[in-house]
């Protein structure tokens, strides 16, 4: 494996191809961000338009300029949001796709890891069988039938919470709960077969017949080795997480990130879609970068 | 530290949470909350062309004149009232001497004209630029042929008059001035901050609210503009404007009252819009709006006017307004609405499959035989255009013997196939920017960029030019009227399906001063609260 600077260093490269594969890749694509309903005054104010985001020039020259202003940290103005830059955009967006997706990490770890623990300790048991349904179910329903059929129950019916918008705590517990339970199912159902098999090896028998406690046991020797498989898939849930879900933001109305994902490719927006396509590449290598890190000091097999 | 740092770091995390949303206490809930659709491109008035960021724009700017809330028509606004010569080329318009920006300063009758010259100038790059071609040298301006913006028509007389000459006697012209890129714009704040201005803060205003906040896919948060020369008709002190797509959730915001207003048809979930026009809450209107096809006319086969009038004959129009957009559309095969500017359209070729299948067969088709498969393109996003495309497929078979393929294209590859006229035969819809049938007819001019079907023709152009120069209003509809015939039942580039209906969701418990008219005009200034 290796060296974790080797891995970091990396990363740029990495970011940099993804990009210039999405750049000239979406230019590929027929219809262009100036192709609109309605047709410009007249051949000089279309003109004008392709000048200022400089559309008339050759696409050699797009992609370098392109390049040269990310290297300085401007991703360009919006071809469709004509009030804002791309950098404007994500600042506005990021910050409350990261709360949503870190409460819903949240919530993904607080349910399943107990869950999925207490499955293991009660294997065979009824506890088991039931949270194995319940974690089926998880696992099973799709977040655009989970989130309008909380929105009905608890949002209209009930009328307990704001069925959608972003604001007050309130707002965000069924986004949260919508987003959070598939990964609390995920979760559960790793946890537990991690635990299962780390209790049947023979380092655990020996704890055991060192004549520590069962609860010992398992917070020391069991629970520690189960996690592994959790926090190597802890990387790309998080990235999944944290860069904004189109569907459960556009169900609730939430201002994330989520939308631009699916809508500035479809308003051929180049400079958002290839903003948010950096984004998300960044994301997702750090992440797995830190989840391979985190992965070295918790299994020192790894390390050796 | 072990493994369980990493509980403990989530434990932080969650914590962080918590203390994020207790930071952000429950904002108050404004005054009025209204659901305006997507979020805008932009709110630039000179600018924009989507209908969602106008009414944004319509909140915080004015025009010379207003829209009618009642009809939109038009009615004094900035101006307090003006004259027009007696050949309808002149208008003088007298502006308020306490016409002001939010910001305190006064707006000027020169602020007026240099807007308007930044309007016309094609580096401002401005879609709806083409407003201007009915001033003075408007066009050529646009089009680049004259570089010197000053001798656009409108001049300061002083600093409250505002005179402008007008190429021809335009009838509707004082709706014009009510539009958006006809706002005057803070002169100060573009000099400072170029095509950026609109995030100038404080945004100098000239409408009944200014801006508070903008959060993007979010809402834009008003506050009424105390220096708005009616400000004391405005009663609500703040409004949340919602920018979101998804009809759902805006009908479920509505049903649970957090929305007073969902102010655009396309995010009231369309299958449900036959059912919830029936609610006293939802008010359906006769839209200034139509659907119709494009032909392609470069094309075989659709190049001979027998087969498209063929085609257009055997369209069942009454069967697609009754079957699937249920909202009681007119049907309609001509491509003006009926009533626009009082304007009765033509009706276009009549439903008739028999002289439709003989038209075919002198065109050399006999029963359809020899005709070639087509390909009907229509944009994807909504069951009604697919539906229609099904049916046109059935009918244009049962009658016909024709065979026709569905070709659904996404959005921006659809516009970009019209409009390369890569397409044999296209659906097509337009929304008028004023109650004129000029502003449907205008698009099939040979040289127009909404043109899109490859129909040039000489004796259209001239018709439509004699009508913009005609000064009896009568005689003008009467020669607008021979133009569509031969648009519609001569040469049919272009065949009607049926004219909009426009819907919006209201509580007329909790919000007034709102009335469907066919523009879907909703002027902020007459919006209040009705309170229990």
């Amino acid at each position: 494996m290796k060296s974790w600077q080797a891995r970091l260093a990396l990363i740029p490269v990495l970011v940099w191809v993804v990009a210039t594969l999405s750049f000239f890749l979406l230019r590929a694509v027929p219809g262009g961000p100036f192709d609109r309903e309605r047709a410009s005054a007249s051949r000089e104010v279309e003109a004008a338009l392709k000048a200022r985001y400089h559309w008339d020039e050759p696409l050699w020259r797009q992609y370098l300029r392109y390049l040269g202003n990310v290297i300085r940290g401007d991703l360009g103005p919006s071809l469709k949001y004509r009030n804002h830059s791309v950098n404007d955009l994500l600042g506005q967006t990021v910050p409350v796709s990261l709360t949503l997706g870190a409460m819903a990490f949240g919530v993904a770890m607080g349910l399943g890891l107990p869950l999925g623990t207490l499955a293991a300790l009660r294997h065979g048991g009824w506890a088991d069988h039931a949270a194995s349904l319940l974690t089926l179910v998880g696992v099973c329903v799709p977040v655009f039938v989970l989130g309008p059929l909380l929105i009905l129950i608890l949002g209209l019916g009930l009328g307990w919470l704001p069925v959608a918008l972003w604001g007050s705590w309130k707002t965000a517990i069924l986004p949260t709960l919508t987003l959070g339970i598939y990964f609390a199912a995920r979760v559960a159902r790793w946890m537990r077969e991690g635990m299962l098999e780390v209790l049947k090896s023979p380092h655990v028998q020996a704890a055991r017949a060192k004549g520590l406690s069962e609860t010992a046991v398992i917070l020391r020797h069991v629970v520690p080795v189960a996690l592994v498989p959790v926090i190597s898939y802890t990387g790309p849930m998080l990235a999944d997480l944290l860069s904004g879900s189109f569907v459960v933001e556009n169900l609730f109305q939430i201002p994330g990130t989520g939308a631009f994902f699916i809508n500035s490719f479809f308003s051929r927006d180049y400079t958002m879609m290839m903003g948010m396509v950096l984004f998300y590449s960044v994301l997702l290598q750090v992440l797995n970068w830190m989840s391979d890190l985190l992965l070295r000091w918790v299994d020192p097999r790894i390390r050796s | 530290m072990g493994p369980w740092g990493a509980v403990r770091a989530l434990g932080l995390a969650l914590i962080a949470g918590a203390w994020f949303f207790a930071g952000c206490s429950q904002a108050e809930r404004a005054d009025l909350v209204l659901h305006n659709g997507p979020e805008p491109e932009t709110i630039d008035p000179q600018i924009l062309t989507g209908q969602a960021d106008g009414r944004i724009a319509s909140a915080l700017f004015e025009g010379l004149t207003r829209f009618n809330p009642t009809n939109g028509t038009a009615m004094p606004g900035l101006a307090s009232h003006w004259d027009i010569s007696a050949d309808g080329l002149t208008y003088t318009f007298y502006l308020r001497p306490d016409a002001r920006w939010s910001t305190g300063e006064p707006m000027e009758a020169d602020e007026v004209v240099w807007s308007w010259r930044r309007a016309v100038t094609p580096a401002t790059a401005a879609d709806y630029a083409s407003q201007f071609f009915c001033v003075r040298n408007g066009r050529p301006i646009v089009n680049g042929e004259i570089r010197d913006t000053s001798r656009l028509g409108a001049e300061a007389l002083d600093a409250h008059t505002v005179r402008v000459h007008l190429e021809n006697p335009t009838p509707y012209f004082l709706e014009l001035a009510a539009s958006r890129v006809f706002f005057p714009i803070p002169r100060r704040a573009v000099e400072r901050l170029g095509d950026q201005w609109i995030r100038a803060e404080p945004l100098p205003c000239s409408g009944p609210y200014r801006l508070l906040g903008w959060r993007v896919n979010d809402r834009f948060r008003l506050a009424r503009n105390p220096h708005y020369w009616d400000a004391a008709q405005v009663t609500a002190e703040r409004i949340d404007i919602l920018s979101g797509d998804n009809p759902s959730t805006a009908l479920n915001l509505f049903l649970k009252g957090e929305v007073d207003l969902i102010s655009d048809r396309k995010i009231i979930p369309g299958e449900l819009g036959p059912e919830l026009a029936q609610r006293p809450d939802f008010h359906r209107f006769d839209y200034l709006g139509q659907d119709f096809i494009r032909f392609n006319t470069t094309r075989k086969p659709f190049h001979d006017a027998r087969v498209r009038r063929a085609v257009a004959m055997s369209l069942d129009r009454p069967r697609i307004t009754a079957r699937i957009t249920r909202m009681g559309e007119r049907p309609s095969a001509a491509v003006t609405p009926a009533g626009a500017g009082g304007y009765q359209p033509p009706a276009g070729v009549p439903w008739d499959p028999v002289s439709a299948r003989r038209l075919l067969a002198e065109a050399g088709y006999p029963e359809g035989r020899g005709f070639p498969v087509v390909e009907y393109t229509f944009n994807v996003g909504s069951r009604i255009y697919e539906q229609t495309g099904v049916e046109i497929q059935a009918m244009l078979r049962e009658h016909l013997g024709i065979r026709v393929e569905l070709r659904p294209l996404e959005w921006k590859t659809y516009l970009a196939e019209m409009s390369a006229l890569n397409y044999d035969f296209i659906r097509g819809s337009w929304v008028g920017d004023y109650d004129d049938p000029m502003t449907f007819l205008d698009c099939f001019l040979s040289d127009s960029g909404n043109n899109r079907t490859g129909w040039k023709e000489v004796r259209y152009d001239r018709l439509l030019q004699a009508a913009a120069a005609e000064v009896d209003p009568q005689r003008r509809l009467g020669i607008l009227r021979e133009a569509e015939t031969l648009l519609v039942t001569e040469a049919v580039p272009v065949t009607g399906l049926y004219s909009h209906v426009g819907l919006y969701a209201a509580d007329p418990r909790k919000i007034g001063g709102i009335w469907p008219n066919r523009m879907d005009e909703h002027p902020f200034f007459s919006m209040r609260r009705i309170r229990p």
